[in-house]
Order: structure tokens, then C-alpha cells, then sequence
């Protein structure tokens, strides 16, 4: 007993030593809504992944500056495209350091290798870092750059080259997104040559703000402020992500003080929060859309008027009153107004009924027809209620003769045989990831993505197709914008889509938090913020 | 004795081999599969697709899925996350602590207070306190969790300020495990106050996961005891003069402790499964909250996983009570059952 009281005696000095208390310092605490599935944001697609790995500790050769989509220098001082839009060269920044923690300490500063490695690891097949995850590299799937990229060529130490494929101008942009996060390839080699390859998913080193400490799963993610970042070392020394699931019980944290800032607060605690002393709600108009897509490749839906006559049934406002409890934007276009070369020209197809009834009769349906609405299972930013939605818009239809029988999926069935074209009419939405009209248009509308599904309304008009691709072709932002532009028009002319609503995003911060930006594409950010 | 423990034991084989396979049935009955959710509204190309279902292994027929399963198991590896590419097993025994160590103090609880409210109340039968408790274990047995653990948060968290809200201990204390139990590690860690924050934090959560066993142990503690105390043998004790509380203690709660055994180890199951909803609500990092994200995210190694360890555990636990009965109840033993 005694000699067990001694051993505890020392253990307990020993971590005493080891231990740290954060308390005498700037720890701000975020209290975010989930688990990070691993912190090598390239392997993940979930916002809550970024905000623990790409937004705290990594850079990309852009950045978008916080709080806007646009896009500043990162890793990368300057660039420039050729001017057959083949060539795009970066030109790195000197003296950018790779975080020292106790289980990497980097000898050299950032150079092209570091770029190099950062983008074949998820294009090259041959790459074991590559083979190693099963080349299950999401998002730079989902951008399509490895069609996109065919080469890229190390001009020197501080210069690299992407050889492109094709032009296509919103690579710039796809270049501060998560995926393209940079990591070191010196510590990659120590991984490597470790043998766990799973150190680079588990131990992140970058070359961000923040440097990581230490994750207890499902519990805490714990940050050092990185003295040595080349943007400056940030104003708070200690980042705690406090991993707290249920939106009501985030709340409760904030009010008592637990944490300092929280992402979504449950819509119906809106008010209160608002009335909660000490606590600020910031919002901004999220960059997405939500909408109901009419699939044109069913007999009814083939004909403009039909889907103009099932707009005009559609009362929108009382789909934001009631669905959205006011906060959101009525959808008239596509793209959301807080995005670049939104349409204001474009008219929206007003709620009239009996404008309605007078097209469905001109299309040879006045009695009516049978059809049906899929809800999403999921609340998503751009719809917090897709089962409620539906039946509003099914009873709206109703008083024009069109019966809708609502039909629900658990949720990678509903996206699985939505993008088989088994619906009528699907709820869906989008939430943009690099702050460009082509990750909205071209996605969701384009001819590519009707033939792979991921267009819901399977529509493929040449028109608007054209002045996509000509939008690519140029990095002239006058020029893309006018090219955007019609295309707005043109989709509204032939509607293959109800624009639904781009919803109202929200940010409890406490008041001892200043800085504090809305990021519109959704993501969380602390380098900037301060406390007082 | 060894041999009632082995023929206990020799009943866990098959029940273990029909556990795998409704692990391996539920989760895979549940439609959507992993890569689909992963994707979300970006979708994969269906090359992408079929690469990493193969990468997987989910392209093959289930019959093959699940033998190559059981085959695997019996080499005692569980696999790996889909999600994180971590072992299951590492995850599990990571979590794992958390979730005892609420559970335990939750049992406690449930015990200390509801085995002697039980007694008292009959003892007492009939009288204020009994009808009283009896009201109030039909309440707390029939509240849902999650709206109790609600309750609890926003009365004495957010209103009185008294608890903190969530997690396991305060964010401001960071120390290495030791033990994965923060009431041993926190005070192990010698910091001023992270032992305080540590019992803070766990008031809440077993209060919200106690309380149904508490009801369930006062209402059974009760009908037994009413059973025993009409006994012949506690007649005669009474009237060879012994003091009540002896006879209320030795003669009469010893011969009512087979039910409550039962009970107690039935509600370990009962346990596990609030602590699900205990664990989401409390943010505590936990094996409930683990499966619950799992299943979301149709990472099947860990639900099959998962399942296979908390099945084991209450297995295991159950076999314990069985021992006990033995010990107990002699007639137990003797018949061989």
C-alpha cells in the first residue's frame, strides 16, 4: 500500500510537470458541432473537417480572405496565367516555416517540393500516399482537377508551374479550398520512412495559424498560436475546439460562458439567443441555394410551361415565413446576390394561380396531373425543413389541379436515386465551396453533370452550356460576368428549376470576442480574432 | 462452481456467433452505403465509386463480406474505420473509459439511493413517503431522456448556474490519460481544480442517465422486500425479539436480493443504451455517441464493431450476475442451471 501511495505520489508530480493549464492566457473556445473525421482535409468533405485541419492550420497557395470569397495571396505571393490559359505559375513566398512540434521539426522553409508533393499525392497512382488511402481524394475529384491538371513543372526553388489541360479560369479560386491545403514533403518523407502512414491524417503539421496539440476524440481539439506564421503570429494563444453535438446544449455553453463562439444555432432559439446578455448574433447571407428541380426527361416536365405554371403555384414567401421563420432570401436566380455576376435583371416567376392554371392549360394539362415532390430526409443549411417544404408547396400545387405525393429516402438512398433520375421533382440545395458562379452553374446545370445525375433536373440546353464554357476560357472578370449573366437568363426562361431560397447564416460570438467575420462559404475562422 | 461456470461459458459461443451476424445484418439492412454519404450532394463518378467500394471490399456478395468478417474477427481484429482509417479496436478502448466510468457512477447512484428509498418505502407501506415514491418513480421511469437531460441543462446550467453544461471536464485543464477515467486522471494530474471540474461535470449526466434505474431499483426493491416481509421465517425472526433494523437488513433484504441482482444487472444493458442519448446530449466523448455518429455515417467496421464489444461486455457482465446468484442463492448452484 505504501509503495503504491509513492508511486502515485510521483505520477501525480510527474504530470503536474507534464500538464499545462491554459488559463493564464488567450484561450478562446469554440464550441463546434462535430467531430473531425481526421485532420488531412484533402481525404474529407465535411465542413467540420476543414474548420479542425485547413482553416486553423494549413494554407493554401491562395487564400480567400476571411469573411468574403475573395481570393489573396497565401503560400503563393503572385501568379499568373498565360495567355492561351495553359500555363498557371505561382510564385511562393520566401521564409514560410513548417510548424516545429515535438514529433516534427522541419530543417528547411517551404519550397516547390512542398507544392509538388501536396498535389501528387492525390493525382498520381503510383504515389504511396496515394495508394495508401485508396485514392478516396474527394474533393479534388469533385473539382475535376485531375482532368484538369496535366503536369506540374518545378521552375525553381520558388516557382511552380500547373500545366493545364484545358483553360479554365476558376482553378485560381479552387486553389484556397481545403483539398489544396499544403503540406510539407520533408515530413511526409518521415512519415513515410516511419511506416505509419497515418501519422500525415493524424498529426497534421501545415504551415497555418494554428499548430496542432493534441485531439481527444470526440472530445477537445487543442491549437497553439504559431508564432512563426508568416502572416503573424494571431492574437489569441490557445484555440480549443470543445466538440459539443446538439445545437441547444451549444447554447447553454455559450451562456455560461463554456465557450465563446458557436456555428449553427437551432432557427427556433433565433430570438432568444438574440436576447441573451453578452452574446452577439452575427449573420450573413450564406453562399447556397435551395431549390426544387423538375426532372425534364419525365413526360410532363418536358414542357417549359408546366414548370413555368408550377413556379407561379409556388407562394415563396410563405415557404420563408414558415420554413426558414423569415430568414432567408427569396431564390430568383441559381447563384445567391452576395455572389459576383448575380443577375439583377432576371424577373421571378411571381406567385399567381391563376396565371398558373392559364399556362398548365395552354400545355394541354387544365385538368391536372399526378406527379410527385421527394424531401430530403436531413436539415441542410439551404433547407432546414425539406419534409415541411414539400407539403407546402404540395398544397399550393393542389389549388392548381396538380396532385403531389411527397416520398422520402434515408439520405445517400435520396441523393443515390435522385441522381438516377427516379424522381418527378426533387428538394435539393448547394452550398458553393470556392466563391465562383461556375461551382453553382456548371455543377448543378451543366451538360456534364445531367449525363452523371449530379443535375437533378437533367437538363442540357446548349445555350447555356455555351456561354459556360466561354466563361472558362477567360480569367477577364468583366467578361465571365457577362457570360454568367445571360445564363441566368436563359435558365429562368426555361426553368428547370423552382428557386426556392439562399438561407441566413448565423454566428453566436460572445461579446469578449472582436473580429470575429461570417465566412459565407461556411467555413470557421480565428486568425483574426482578438479577446478582450 | 467451475462447472456452472463452464457451461455458462460454452452458451457464449453461439450467442457470440449470432451476434455477428445481426451486427453484420442490421447495419448493412440500413439503406445507403458509406461512399454515397461521404459524397453528400457533390456526388462521385461512378469510376471513383467502384474503386473505393473495391477498396472497401463492399463490391463482394454479403455471404463473402460476412465470412471474410467472422474470419478476421476470429483473428481478433476488428477491422477499421472507414471515416477515420483508424483501428476499431484502438477507438473503442479510447472511448471506451468514458463511457464506464459514466455508467458506473450512474449505477451508483441508481443504488444508493433507490435500493434504500425501496426498503424504506416497504417497510413503510403505505404511508406519505411510500405513496410519494412510488409517484415519482412512475415519473422518473416514464420521462424521456432526452428531454430530462434538457430540463437538467437548462435549470441548473443555464439558469442557476450551479453545473457546467457539458463534456468531461473543463477545457482549460489539459493532462495526459493515465487511466482514461478523469476522476483517477485528473486528480492524478495534480492541477488545482481538475478533480472539482471533473465531479462538476458528471453530476448531470448521471442524474439523466440514473434516473430510470433508480426507478426501476426503488420499485423493485420495494415489491421484493413486501414479498420476504410476509414470510414465515420473518415472523419468527420478529418474534425471537430481533431489533427490526436486523430483521429489515439481514433476514428480510438478503432473501430479496435475487430479484434486485437481476434487475441491476439487466439495467446494465439499460445503461449502455441511455448512455447513447446521455452522450450526445452531454457532449461526452463516449462509446454512445461514437456508434450514434457511425451509423450516420454508415461506417460499418465500426457499427459491427461497436455492436460486437458493448454485446460482449453485457455478456459478460450477465454471466457475472449468473456467478452471483450462485453464490447467493445456493439452490442456484446445486441444480446446475
Amino acid at each position: 500500500m505504501k509503495k503504491n501511495l509513492l508511486a502515485m505520489t510521483i505520477l501525480a508530480g510527474g504530470m503536474m510537470l507534464s500538464g499545462q493549464a491554459f488559463a493564464a492566457e488567450k484561450t478562446l473556445v469554440y464550441c463546434s458541432e462535430g467531430s473531425p473525421e481526421g485532420f488531412d482535409a484533402s481525404l474529407f468533405t465535411s465542413g467540420t473537417t476543414f474548420d479542425a485541419a485547413a482553416n486553423t492550420m494549413f494554407d493554401g497557395l491562395v487564400n480567400f480572405k476571411i469573411g468574403t470569397t475573395e481570393v489573396v495571396p497565401g503560400i503563393a505571393e503572385s501568379w499568373s496565367m498565360s495567355d492561351d490559359g495553359l500555363e498557371l505559375t505561382f510564385n511562393l513566398r520566401s521564409g514560410v516555416k513548417f510548424h516545429s512540434t515535438d514529433y516534427f521539426t522541419p530543417t528547411r522553409d517551404l519550397n516547390a517540393d512542398d507544392v509538388i508533393f501536396s498535389f501528387t499525392r492525390q493525382m498520381d497512382e503510383d504515389n504511396v500516399f496515394y495508394k495508401h488511402n485508396n485514392g478516396a481524394w474527394l474533393y479534388f475529384g469533385y473539382m475535376d482537377m485531375a482532368n484538369l491538371i496535366k503536369d506540374i513543372k518545378r521552375v525553381d526553388d520558388m516557382t511552380v508551374t500547373f500545366v493545364l489541360d484545358h483553360p479554365e479560369a476558376p482553378i485560381v479560386s479552387n486553389m484556397a479550398m481545403a483539398f489544396a491545403g499544403i503540406q510539407s514533403a520533408e515530413y511526409a518523407a518521415q512519415v513515410e520512412a516511419s511506416g505509419n502512414l497515418d501519422d500525415m491524417n493524424q498529426k497534421p503539421i501545415g504551415t497555418g495559424p494554428f499548430k496542432f496539440v493534441n485531439y481527444q476524440k470526440d472530445a477537445v481539439i487543442r491549437y497553439a498560436a504559431n508564432a512563426d506564421y508568416f502572416g503573424g503570429k494571431p492574437n489569441i494563444d490557445n484555440l480549443v475546439f470543445s466538440i459539443t453535438t446538439d445545437a441547444s446544449v451549444r447554447f447553454q455553453k455559450m451562456k455560461a460562458g463554456e465557450c465563446h463562439v458557436m456555428p449553427y444555432p437551432a432557427p427556433a432559439e433565433l430570438d432568444m439567443i438574440k436576447a441573451t446578455d453578452g452574446i452577439t448574433l452575427l449573420q450573413s447571407e450564406g453562399l447556397n441555394v435551395g431549390y426544387l428541380a423538375y426532372n425534364t426527361e419525365k413526360e410532363n416536365f418536358k414542357d417549359v410551361k408546366v414548370r413555368k405554371a408550377l413556379n407561379h403555384a409556388i407562394n415563396k414567401q410563405a415557404i420563408k415565413d414558415v420554413v426558414f421563420s423569415g430568414y432567408a432570401t427569396i431564390a430568383v436566380n441559381p447563384i445567391p446576390p452576395t455572389m459576383w455576376s448575380y443577375s439583377t435583371t432576371t424577373k421571378d416567376d411571381e406567385y399567381d394561380v391563376e396565371k398558373a392554371k392559364a399556362l398548365l392549360a395552354e400545355a394541354g394539362l387544365a385538368d391536372g396531373f399526378k406527379t410527385n415532390i421527394w424531401a430530403m430526409p436531413v436539415q441542410r443549411p439551404y433547407n432546414p425543413d425539406a419534409k415541411k417544404m414539400a407539403e407546402l408547396i404540395q398544397a399550393d400545387w393542389a389549388k392548381i389541379g396538380v396532385e403531389a405525393e411527397i416520398i422520402t429516402f434515408e439520405w445517400g438512398e435520396y441523393l443515390k436515386r435522385s441522381k438516377a433520375g427516379e424522381h418527378d421533382t426533387v428538394l435539393l440545395g448547394w452550398t458553393g465551396d470556392n466563391g465562383d458562379p461556375d461551382n453553382f452553374l456548371r455543377v448543378l446545370l451543366g451538360k456534364v453533370s445531367a449525363e452523371q445525375g449530379g443535375n437533378r433536373a437533367r437538363w442540357a440546353d446548349p445555350a447555356f452550356e455555351a456561354e459556360l464554357q466561354a466563361a472558362l476560357l477567360t480569367t477577364d472578370a468583366a467578361e465571365r460576368t457577362a457570360h454568367y449573366q445571360k445564363a441566368q437568363e436563359i435558365f429562368k426562361a426555361a426553368a428547370p428549376w423552382a428557386t426556392i431560397a439562399h438561407s441566413i447564416v448565423f454566428m453566436p460570438v460572445s461579446d469578449k470576442v472582436t473580429g470575429y467575420l461570417v465566412d459565407p462559404l461556411g467555413g470557421h475562422w480565428f486568425s483574426n480574432v482578438d479577446m478582450n | 462452481m467451475l462447472r456452472f461456470i463452464l457451461h455458462r461459458l460454452a452458451i457464449l459461443i453461439p450467442t457470440f456467433f449470432g451476434i455477428t451476424l445481426a451486427a453484420f445484418t442490421f447495419i448493412h439492412l440500413i439503406p445507403g452505403d458509406p461512399i454515397e454519404v461521404m459524397a453528400g450532394e457533390r456526388g462521385v463518378s461512378p469510376e471513383k465509386y467502384a474503386e473505393l467500394m473495391h477498396a472497401f471490399g463492399l463490391d463482394q456478395p454479403l455471404w463473402k463480406q460476412y465470412l471474410d468478417y467472422v474470419w478476421q474477427l476470429l483473428h481478433g481484429d476488428l477491422g477499421v474505420s472507414f471515416v477515420t482509417k483508424q483501428p476499431v479496436l484502438d477507438e473503442f478502448f479510447k472511448l471506451f473509459p468514458a463511457t464506464v466510468e459514466l455508467s458506473l457512477i450512474a449505477l451508483i447512484f441508481a443504488i444508493v439511493i433507490g435500493i434504500p428509498a425501496g426498503i424504506i418505502a416497504a417497510v413503510k407501506r403505505g404511508s406519505i413517503f411510500d405513496h410519494s415514491l412510488m409517484t415519482l418513480s412512475l415519473t422518473g421511469f416514464s420521462m424521456p431522456l432526452f428531454w430530462w437531460a434538457l430540463l437538467l441543462i437548462v435549470t441548473f446550467s443555464g439558469t442557476l448556474g450551479w453545473t457546467p453544461v457539458s463534456g468531461r471536464i473543463s477545457a482549460l485543464y489539459y493532462f495526459d490519460n493515465v487511466t482514461g477515467f478523469l476522476l483517477i486522471d485528473s486528480w492524478l494530474s495534480g492541477q488545482p481544480g481538475a478533480f472539482k471540474s471533473a465531479v462538476s461535470h458528471l453530476i448531470l449526466p448521471t442524474i439523466a442517465l440514473g434516473t430510470i434505474p433508480l426507478a426501476t431499483f426503488a420499485r423493485q426493491t420495494r415489491s421484493a422486500m413486501l414479498e420476504t416481509l410476509n414470510e414465515d421465517f420473518i415472523k419468527t425472526a420478529r418474534a425471537k425479539g430481533l431489533s427490526p433494523v436486523r430483521v429489515t437488513v439481514v433476514h428480510a433484504f438478503r432473501n430479496a436480493l435475487i430479484p434486485i441482482i437481476t434487475v441491476i444487472g439487466l439495467s446494465v444493458g439499460v445503461l449502455l443504451g441511455g448512455a447513447i442519448l446521455t452522450e450526445t446530449i452531454f457532449s461526452w466523448p463516449g462509446i454512445g455517441k461514437w456508434m450514434v455518429d457511425s451509423i450516420f455515417r454508415r461506417d460499418y467496421a465500426v457499427v459491427q464493431g461497436g455492436l460486437i464489444l458493448i454485446a460482449t461486455m453485457v455478456i459478460i457482465v450477465n454471466l457475472t450476475v449468473d456467478v452471483l446468484y450462485g453464490l447467493i442463492d445456493p439452490r442456484i448452484r446445486r441444480k446446475g442451471h
